[in-house]
């Protein structure tokens, strides 16, 4: 879902930042195991880095707010674990495996560590990109009630094309359909003023990632 | 879980998280999908040799070679994987410079995307609702609470990080410096300075 509670930018009310002096990189041990159980399966091509983003926003808004960073995380794990059928709820419930599963894929060993970093998303294109630096261009007002990565803040606004930034996997379509369906991607600046309207501070510009779906010429 | 759920029944999933996650753990480990071992090394990569030591080594080398400094703003991810001592990068990082007119400041306003090969994991308070939701309409008032007030003229650049690029900041070199090397100038660089909420440490900060 699109415009849901994880869509904060612009939003008023949730109070000032709160730094923790000398944070630990894991509050408690279950946190740590939560994270890494998301970093092995990443690589094992079960699903993609949107799949797990949209598990996290189809949680209830007050569900959204009041869990923490890792309970999310569990929560969108435990969400693909059972929607894939790797797991079922009573053996999860059970903190046991009850049936036998098929075909377990190759999986992450403690040396692929070593070299520990993030799947890339690029993809070949199939079209040269539509936009280039400098146009002026429209986002879409569109508000879909599937995954995506256009925030509402910066729905039909006027920006410009700073840059390309390659050919990547669709999250709006990934999310939707098997196809990865890739497409151009781009970064999009856009003044305060046309973002915030009136009373807003002029000295400031805001960038997004916009995929090519997101923008036409202005 | 299922997206029927009350609230009431996510929320009580809640409970007991720790006995839940070990419960996980276990059911996937039997199911052949998750090697105890490695989720160790993984954990164990995190909490030493992923972290903002190796952004501020980034920093610094370029602030000490121009070569570096202008191959990392073209293509940091491949700038970063030359150096050869710190660890690799994934692609699509990108490195935006602060000046004395710009300040660059990075947030994630839909989730929590962070330059973790650079950086590590995020701070609490980076995937917070307050700075995911302020950063991008009220920088200047996000940067007063963390004591950063930048002069007037100085204009904000807030990117939002809504796909697979990744940014770090490269802060301004502190004056007093001149004959630094690489290892003095990396103590300066915080990791709130690579985030933009920050700025470098200066020379009397370290002494």
């Amino acid at each position: 879902m699109s415009n849901t509670i994880h869509d904060m930018g612009g939003m008023h009310g949730f109070g000032p930042i709160e730094e923790e002096e000398n944070e630990p990189i894991f509050h408690t041990e279950w946190e740590s195991r939560v994270y890494a159980m998301n970093r092995a399966m990443g690589p094992l091509g079960l699903w993609t880095i949107d799949e797990g983003r949209a598990a996290q926003e189809m949680l209830p808004p007050s569900v959204y707010l009041s869990a923490s960073y890792y309970q999310r995380w569990y929560l969108g794990l435990v969400h693909r674990v059972l929607d894939h059928g790797i797991a079922g709820a009573d053996e999860i419930a059970a903190g046991k495996s009850l049936r036998s599963s098929d075909n377990p894929p190759q999986i992450f060993k403690p040396k692929d560590a070593e070299g520990l970093t993030r799947g890339s998303f690029e993809r070949p294109s199939s079209a040269p990109p539509q936009f280039k630096p400098n146009d002026t261009v429209r986002t879409r007002n569109v508000q879909p009630t599937s995954h995506t990565r256009l925030p509402r803040y910066a729905r039909d606004k006027l920006g410009t094309v700073e840059a390309i930034r390659g050919c990547h996997v669709y999250p709006d379509s990934v999310t939707t359909s098997a196809d990865e369906d890739p497409q151009w991607l781009y970064t999009v600046a856009f003044s305060a003023m046309n973002l915030w309207g009136e009373n807003c501070d002029t000295t400031v510009r805001i960038s997004i990632e916009a995929f090519e779906p997101y923008l036409e010429l202005a | 879980m299922s997206s029927d759920h009350s609230d009431n029944t996510e929320m009580s999933e809640l409970s007991d998280i720790q006995v839940r996650v070990r419960s996980l753990e276990t059911v996937l480990t039997e199911k052949g999908y998750v090697d105890p071992a490695a989720l160790d090394a993984i954990v164990e990569a995190y909490e030493t040799r992923i972290g903002p030591h190796n952004g501020a080594k980034v920093v610094a080398r370029a602030w000490s070679n121009p070569d570096f400094h202008k191959a990392l703003l073209e293509d940091a991810s491949k700038a970063v994987n030359s150096m050869g001592n710190v660890s690799p990068v994934g692609s699509h990082l990108i490195a935006v410079e602060n000046t004395p007119d710009w300040h660059n400041m990075i947030v994630c306003t839909l989730c929590s995307c962070y330059p973790w090969e650079v950086l590590g994991l995020p701070p609490t308070w980076y995937k917070s609702a307050p700075y995911r939701s302020r950063t991008v309409i009220e920088p200047r008032k996000v940067l007063a609470e963390f004591d950063v007030t930048l002069p007037k003229e100085t204009a904000i650049r807030v990117w939002d990080s809504t796909a697979e690029t990744r940014f770090m900041v490269v802060p301004i070199r502190p004056n007093g410096t001149e004959n630094w090397d690489e290892e003095q100038l990396g103590s300066l660089v915080t990791r709130n300075s690579m985030i933009g909420t920050g700025l470098a440490l200066n020379p009397e900060d370290v002494a």
